[in-house]
Order: C-alpha cells, then structure tokens, then sequence
C-alpha cells in the first residue's frame, strides 16, 4: 500500500511539470468545457469514494483478527438505518450527476452550433461560421472549403475565436475525427454525414489525429491546424491557391489509394457536387450514387431487371429530378411524384440546407 | 517515418480445389523471426508434455479420467487450466504490446511492424475476454454452484463437457491462427466495414469469426446448463433467499449469457455471412449498416462486462464473510444489486460509442443508465465493508485479493462514471484513458476476484491449500505492477494520446510508456509467481494437506463435504433450514452421517462431447481457409454423431450402497458402520 501511494504522488508529480494535459488544459472552449465537466464530475464523485476508501482500509486495520480489543459480532448482518445510507447516498450523487449529464449532454452537443465563442465572448450573430467539409481517406484526412473554394489534405486552418461547422464522412472504414484542443470527437462514417461545432480561441498549431483504428496506416492519420487571425488565415488560403490544383474526380480517385503519412496537398479548385458525390459514395465512374438507389429502390426498384440493370439509372436519375425515373420505372404515379418524393425524403443532405435534419443520409 | 508501415499486406491468393486458401505463404514462421521463435518455443514446451504424460503413460488416464468426464468439477477443473494456459499466452501478447509501445514512443521504430502489431491487440483482447475470463468464471460456476446448492452435478451433463469442449475449439483456432495464417487486425470487437471482406480480405478474419462462432455456442449452452441446475437441483430447503450469493451471481449471469450469446452468435453469423456468401448486412455499400454491427455487438459487449464480473462479485461475498467469520451484512440489498445490475446491463450498450453522432437526448439517456448502475454496485461496496466492520479479518490470500479488489475496484469505478458522461466522454473515449479504465475494472475486479477464488477454492478442489509465500509474492507484483501499468495510461489518456498506436511522431510520452512496461513486467512476475505458486504447492501437498474438507471456517455446503469432494458430491441430500448453511449445520451440532447409505444415481462418461466439438475444429479450420470439401465432410460427420450420440441409452448407473458407504467410510478414517 505503501509503495501505492509513493507512485501516486510521483505520478502526480510528473503530470504537474513534465506534460501537457491537453484534455484538462485545451484552447478551445468546447473542450475546455468538456475538460472542466471531467473535474468537476470526479469532484462530485470523490465525495462518496474518499470515504468509502478511507473506511475499507480503516476497517481493514482496525479489524485485524490480531486485534483483540475490536468488537466481533458474528450474527450482526442488517441494519435499516445503514441501508438506507449505503442506497440513498450514491443515489443523491448520481442524482446530481444526472442533471450534470442531461445538461451538459444538451448544451455541448456536437451538432449544435455554438452559444458562445468562449467563457467571456458571446456569439456574433453577423459571423457565420467557417464551414469545412471533412473526409477520412485511409490513411489521411481531406478538407474542403466549400465557400472558398479549396481544399486540402493532412492540413487544415480557421481562425481564432471564429466558430467552425465540420461536416465529416469517410470514404473507407469508420474513423473518428479528433483535434483535442478544439472538442471532443465525432465518428466519421461511409454514406453518412456526421457534425461537429467548435472554436479554437488561441492562436497555434494544434494536433488533430484519427482516434478510431481504422487499419495499418492508422498510426500516421495525423494532421496539423493552424488557427491566426484574419489575415495569417487568409495569407494561408492565398498559398494554398498558389500551390494548388484542382480536385477533380480523377484528382479524388488517386486519394481514395491506400497511403500511409500522405505529405500534405493543397487543391485550388473544386469540381461541382464533389461532396455530395463523395457522400454518397459514388465518385468513382462506374459507380451508382447512394441517394440514386435509394431512390430506385423506393420506386420498386424495377423489378428483376432492374436488379440486374442497376447501370441504366445511373445519371439518368438523380434524386432532385426524379421525373425520368417515374417515367421508366412507376409511369402510373407520374402524377403523385412531388407528392411521393416528399414522403420518401430522399434529397441529397447539403443541396437544401433546410432539409438537413430529415434527411435519411444523415446519421442520427 | 517508419519504413516498415508503408508495406501494405497484400491477400490476393487463389483458392485451390484441394488446399483452399493454403500455400507456403501462410505460414508466418517462414519470414517472420519472431513467430519462429515463438514456435520453436511452443513446439518444446509442447514436445515436453507429450512425452511426459506419455512417458508416465498418462494418455488413458487423461482420456478416461478427464477428457470424457461429465463430472462438474472435472469439468470446472479443466475450464481453469483453460484460462491459465491462455492467460500466459494473452499476456505474452500484452508484454510485447508494451514493449512495442515503449519502445515506439522513444523515437525507435519498435519491433513490430504495424499489420503485426494489429493482430497482437485484436489478439490479446479476444483471448483475454473470451479465454481467459470466460473460462475461468465458467469454471468457478461449474465447479461451486452445484456444491453450493447441495447438487450431485449440473442438470445436463453431457452439455456441459460439450461446452467445455466448444470452448477449447476455440481456443485452439486461435493459438492455431499464430501459426498458420494470421489472425484479424481489427481491434478486438471487429466493426466492419474495416472487417468485412473488403477491407479484411486475409484468413485472420475468419479465425476471429469461426473461433468465437464456435465457442459462443458452447457458452450458451453452458449458460443454459447452470440456469436450469439453479432452478431444479437446488437441496430441499433452499428456497431462493436462502441462496448463497454466489449462486445468485451465477443465476444471473446465465440469465446475461442466454439473453444476450445469442444476439453475438448472430451477429457473427451475418458478418460471416457477409465474408462467405456476398451479403452485405454490414458493408459500406448495397444497403448494408456497419452502425447496425456496432450495436448489436454492444447489445451482447455491454452484459458481458457483467457476465464476467458479478460471479466476481459472488465470490468476494464468500470471501469477505468466510474470512470475517461473520454474516454477510445485508444479503438481502446484496440479492436485489444483483438482480437490478443484471437489468441495468441491457439498457447501457450506446455508451460505448456516444461519439457516433446519436442525438443528445440518446446520449444523455445511456449516460443517466449506465450511472443508475454505479448505486447497486456502490450498495455491494458498502455490504462487504461493513461484512468486515465488526468482523474479525483473518488475511489470507483470498481476503488479501478483496481488500486490494475494494480499492482498486473503486478507482475504475470513479474513471467509468465520467466515461458514462457523454460531453466528457467525447474528449477521452477511444483513449488510453479508455484502455486504463476497463483494465482497471477488469484487472482490478475479475482478475483479483479470479486469484481470490482459486486460492479460496483450491484446498477443496486438491485437498491441500496453495503455498502462502509465493501466493504473496504473485499478490503484491500484481496489485503494485497494477498501479505501474496502467496509471500512466489514464495520464496519456488525458493527454489525448489513443488507443492502438503502434507508432508515435512526438517522444513526450516515452516516460510514461515505460513507466506502463515497467508495470507489466512487473505482472509479469506476477503471472510468473501464480505459476509457481502451483508447482510449488502441489510439491509440498503433505505439508499443506487439509484433512477437515474446511479449512477455512466456511458458511455454505461445498464445505461441508471431503476435499476433494467424491464424484457424487453428497452421499444425502443436504437439508437446508438456513442461510449459511453448512455454518449453521456446525452450530446445530450436525455429525457426518455414518450408515444408512442408498445406491447413488450417476451419469456414465461419454467421449461425444470432445469428438464432436474436435470435428467442428477441424470444419472451422477448413472454412477458415476456404477447403470446402473437408468443411462439408467434419460437419456431416459431427452431425452424424451427434445423432448417433442420442441412439445411446446406456447413459446412467446407480453406485452400490457399499461403494458408497466404503467411500464415505474412508474419509471418515473409520470402518463403516453396518
């Protein structure tokens, strides 16, 4: 027990001057949140755990069999009074948690934007968030700035105190996107999209990591963020723009190779619907988009040969203009589509914004 | 950057008509310097015990006397020699982990190149969980409850040496995967899609799925077996509440194995099926959900974590009350934690991946559940704390395990309830915060609980107690090693480092990894000293020799009988009047009867159990590499026996009045009385 408690202090010892504990100690307010609810949670439990140590190993002692001065009372073995301490006690404490949970558990949703910048800085209502497209590629991540029109690998910037949107897919196994100095983590998932909102609120270069195994590259699926003002965000968009190239479907094709510790890569161009392609898995050429089929599949599918013909409706449908399929596959219900369409809820997840929620792509 | 980790594995091999998938290039030892060595290793140890036991001509003792035992105690006997000999070779693959780790985060490459070091944790987690734990909790149920309850034997015999079997299968594709092939390098629940046949193309897979295929049904079934021994054989008398708790913890952990082995056996089976047959249940594309596969794997994951520790818990409470020399305080709260926890168990499974992206009222409803669990597991807390206020505390092995339980227990407790938040749990889940918290729940709860229990248990399964010293020796290397290893991981948990890296670009964290190894090896010595604990004690058996059948001043039956117990248990049926039984019997100055013995009813060994599940090896085997025509012949073959087996109604046999009375005579040490 001795040697126990040695090691603990030394342990806290070096974790006080040697490291970094970046989970307690983050730069970015929705982790520094998360950060404080661990601390603030073990306080909450110390409360009945000290005791209950303190008193096992005091028991433990005073009622050695050496000790013949303890009382020793074979048949006592019930006691109302002690039950309703030993019941109530860590029921208060997990009632108290429980409210701690459903609380924090609402207001650090990582698919909520966000309420404020940080502890003292509230939401400016006339800046919109950064919006920044993640992919988990094996074995490397892919950025894209829809509205800038750029995108990168292994690389990602924002701006100090300025909120970030992620949208996340993977376009191979799940992996879980995680920069623990902004939030917490999100899994990234094929054919779904996942949210996460932070901010970072210090400028810096933060580490961001997948923490998912996701197979032999795993280990190097790191990336670096870079968080400046304004101007050191813009000057970094500028480069990008100068070293770039465009991110085509060729372009894309040659990422979704397997690599491990891809160098970093910067595109200046973006083609036209490559995230909702990338979305719904269908980049590649000879490939049907999710949504196409689904669409497919909730008119019928076509039957036994459309099974086997799965190739005919690629392009012709698409499930934004779903006409040409009504006419060759349900011409009988040509007339009700708008109707039909609304009820399936099938439109791809970012070309309508407001649609977001509902959409069946999504993962919750 | 590691030059090593740009190699990609390729798996393209062709199936032959005749080999399957087998080539010379599944063979690892060819290239691979330390599977050779593991294997020269290997083949000596096992060379060794072949010619022993054929030297001392063992082989038909250990078929006759064991292998086609259908006695319950045989049967728990040979579970934990399972789960030892697997123990060593999980953690073999915990040492080279950490070695691996330690030496990695120092700026060297390691040892061990990123698709070996994939498999070695899929590996260590599959094998300590499935093979190590599961065996030896199935082997205390196997071997005590029935004693406890005052049962000759289980309700159906020949299941249970079947189970056992089913298990070995297992194991033994497994250890085979090391050797021939590879295993998977998926983490150790296997999520698809990175399982499924496009990401996973190699055999490695397909052990994972056949081995835990075919040992899953052999633990449903088992857990089936011990329900129905629980519900039908208990000794007139012993209605439930007078129950001993670790019967109570056994109950309701069978109930877990038969309400949820069955939701992992599916969900295997559509995986597999997804590998062999072109479904796509759990594929990226074509409709298939691998979300689905991460639920229902947790849906049977979460009760599992209870499977194994609640038999735990049920022998802490024979320990703590035996040692104290004191009712069990409270039995009755104790009985009800049990229960509640085994329903609680179900409704916890999404908090173990919050971070899927599920909405917060889902999040914070797993969350407020899986805390709800931490107040009947806190009431057991406080039951065996105050057992031990106003006891008097004899600390030998077992009790020295508890208090170290108590304690240790606690601490991953506390670490578990902040995991079960979900805000915070998005900063540390998939850490080594994670990996430090279950090994401390696990390692600190079903690992001691497991040494309290066989050094408590020995002398009635053996006749003799284990040897005290280098119980000592192996007690203080684990709970101290405990402390070394794992502490420094929830430290780099809050770090943000996470779990499964087998390469590190910062050397920051190099002094913790090697405080972790420093830990292991001192486990090590720990598993070293258990090992030596039991050649030592069966050397100085004389020395230690227990003639009372209770060596202990224990409280319920299983003491109230010879060590080792006769094959038939009891000669009567023990009468039950209280809790505590056999401290009651004492009390009430019972005397070991001395004539008037029946004939007893028995049940015959049979050698189905190890034929049919040695066939199913070998199907396993061949499905695994694709030799579908050796597939189809064992499974018809074992499904023939195991028809044939039920054509055979010589099963059972009455032991003669005398035998028994001349068996009962000799553990009295007198002549028997006419």
């Amino acid at each position: 027990m001795k040697l126990r408690s040695i090691f603990i202090l030394l342990c806290s010892a070096l974790a006080l001057s040697g490291c970094n504990l970046v989970v307690l100690n983050p730069s970015g307010d929705v982790a520094a949140q998360q950060g404080n609810l661990l601390i603030y949670s073990t306080v909450l439990i110390l409360i009945v755990i000290l005791p209950v140590m303190a008193l096992t190993v005091y028991f433990a002692w005073k009622y050695r069999a050496g000790n013949k001065d303890a009382t020793y009372e074979p048949d006592w073995d019930h006691s109302v009074s002690l039950e309703i301490v030993i019941w109530s006690v860590p029921l208060a404490i997990i009632v108290c948690l429980a409210g701690l949970t459903w609380v924090s558990t609402h207001r650090l949703d990582p698919y909520k934007s966000l309420d404020r910048v940080s502890a003292s800085q509230p939401i400016d209502p006339n800046v919109e968030p950064l919006q920044i497209q993640v992919v988990a590629l094996d074995w490397k991540w892919l950025f894209i700035y829809p509205e800038l029109n750029i995108a990168t690998v292994n690389e990602v910037a924002a701006i100090t105190d300025r909120p970030i949107e992620f949208k996340l897919t993977s376009a191979t196994v799940m992996n879980a996107f995680y920069i623990p100095d902004m939030a917490g983590m999100i899994y990234t998932m094929a054919g779904m999209e996942t949210e996460l909102n932070g901010v970072i609120n210090e400028p810096g270069v933060y580490g961001g990591l997948s923490s998912q195994y996701s197979g032999q590259g795993f280990s190097h699926m790191n990336f670096d963020m870079h968080v400046s003002d304004q101007a050191g965000f813009d000057a970094w968009v500028e480069n990008v723009r100068a070293e770039g190239h465009e991110l085509n479907r060729e372009a894309y094709v040659k990422l979704e190779e397997k690599t491990v510790a891809h160098p970093i890569e910067y595109f200046n161009g973006i083609q036209t619907g490559m995230w909702d392609k990338i979305l719904n898995m269908c980049v590649g050429d000879d490939t049907l988009c999710l949504n196409d089929m689904m669409m497919v599949d909730a008119l019928g599918g076509g039957g036994i040969e459309g099974l086997y013909n799965r190739e005919l409706y690629r392009g012709l449908c698409s499930a934004d203009d779903p006409e040409a399929l009504f006419v060759m596959l349900r011409p009988e219900l040509y007339a009700r589509q708008t109707e039909i369409v609304a009820a399936v809820n099938l439109l791809p997840p970012s070309s309508d914004p407001t649609r977001l929620n509902q959409s069946n792509v999504q993962a919750n | 950057m590691a030059t090593s980790s740009t190699h990609i594995v390729d798996h393209s091999s062709e199936i032959h008509w005749f080999l399957g998938k087998l080539n010379w290039a599944s063979f690892p030892f060819l290239h691979d310097p330390i599977i050779l060595a593991t294997l020269l290793g290997s083949c000596l140890i096992g060379a060794a015990v072949v010619a022993a036991v054929t030297y001392y001509r063992l082989w038909g003792y250990l078929w006759n006397e064991w292998f086609t035992s259908i006695d319950h105690k045989k049967i728990g006997i040979m579970y934990m020699v399972l789960g030892t000999v697997m123990l060593v070779r999980g953690f073999a693959d915990a040492l080279m982990m950490r070695v691996h780790q330690a030496l990695a985060s120092a700026g060297y490459v390691g040892f061990l190149p990123p698709h070996h070091y994939d498999q070695i944790f899929t590996v260590h987690g599959v094998i300590m969980i499935f093979f190590v734990a599961m065996p030896f909790v199935t082997g205390f149920m196997n071997y005590v409850m029935p004693l406890q309850i005052g049962a000759r034997d289980v309700a159906f015999p020949f299941l249970n040496n079947f189970s056992f079997w089913l298990t070995v299968s297992g194991a033994i594709l497994i250890m085979l995967s090391l050797f021939v092939g590879e295993f998977a390098a998926t983490g150790w629940l296997a999520y698809p899609p990175l399982s499924g046949l496009t990401f996973s193309p190699g055999v490695g897979m397909d052990y994972y799925l056949w081995s835990l295929n075919i040992a899953g049904i052999g633990t449903t079934l088992s857990g089936i077996n011990l329900v129905v021994t629980l519900v039908k054989m208990r000794a007139p008398g012993m209605d439930w509440m007078k129950m001993p708790v670790f019967c109570w913890t056994t109950l309701c952990t069978n109930v877990l194995i038969i309400g949820t082995f069955p939701v992992l056996s599916a969900t295997l089976a559509l995986l597999t099926a997804d590998r062999y047959l072109g479904t796509h249940f759990f594929t990226n594309d074509m409709g298939g959900s691998p979300m689905m596969y991460v639920n229902l794997i947790w849906i049977w994951g979460h009760p599992e974590v209870y499977i194994l520790v609640l038999p735990i818990f049920g022998i802490f409470s024979e320990v703590v009350s035996t040692f104290t020399s004191k009712r069990l305080f409270g039995y009755t709260s104790m009985v009800y934690a049990t229960c509640v926890i085994m329903i609680l168990s179900y409704l916890v499974w999404l908090h173990h991946f919050f971070t899927m992206g599920a909405g917060a009222d889902v999040n914070s409803f797993f969350g407020i559940t899986t805390m709800i669990i931490s107040i009947p597991t806190g009431a057991k807390l406080f039951n065996w704390l105050f057992t031990m206020y106003k006891g008097r505390i004899r600390y030998e092995l077992p009790m020295m395990w508890t208090v170290a339980f108590m304690l240790t227990f606690t601490i991953g407790g506390l670490t578990g309830v902040l995991l079960a938040i979900p805000p915070a749990d998005h900063v540390v889940h998939n850490s080594l915060f994670l990996i430090a918290h279950f090994h401390n729940v696990i390692i600190g709860g079903v690992v001691f609980g497991i040494f309290a229990g066989i050094s408590y248990w020995w002398p009635k399964a053996f006749g003799f107690k284990m040897d005290p010293f280098w119980g000592k020796v192996s007690f203080w290397s684990w709970v101290v090693g405990f402390y070394f290893a794992f502490m420094p991981l929830y430290v780099l948990g809050l770090m943000g480092v996470t779990r499964r890296l087998s390469q590190f670009e910062d050397t920051i964290y190099a002094v913790y990894f090697v405080l972790a190894l420093l830990g292991a090896l001192m486990i090590g010595i720990g598993v070293l000293s258990f090992v030596v604990q039991i050649v030592v004690s069966i050397l100085k058996r004389e020395e230690l020799k227990d003639e009372t059948g209770d060596p202990w001043g224990g409280r319920t039956l299983e003491w109230s009988t010879t060590s080792p117990p006769p094959f038939y248990n009891f000669a009567f049926s023990p009468r039950v009047y209280e809790l505590d039984t056999w401290d009651h019997m004492k009390k009430s100055g019972y005397e070991v009867p001395k004539s008037g013995f029946l004939p007893v009813h028995m049940p015959h060994y049979t050698s189905s159990g190890i034929i049919i599940s040695g066939l199913l090896t070998v199907m396993g085997f061949a499905l695994i590499w694709h030799i579908m025509w050796l597939a189809a012949i064992t499974f018809l073959a074992s499904v023939v026996w195991g028809i044939a087996h039920t054509f055979n109604y010589n099963r059972d046999y009455y032991v003669p009045a005398d035998e028994v009375a001349a068996i009962e005579a000799k553990r009295l040490g007198s002549v028997p009385a006419e």
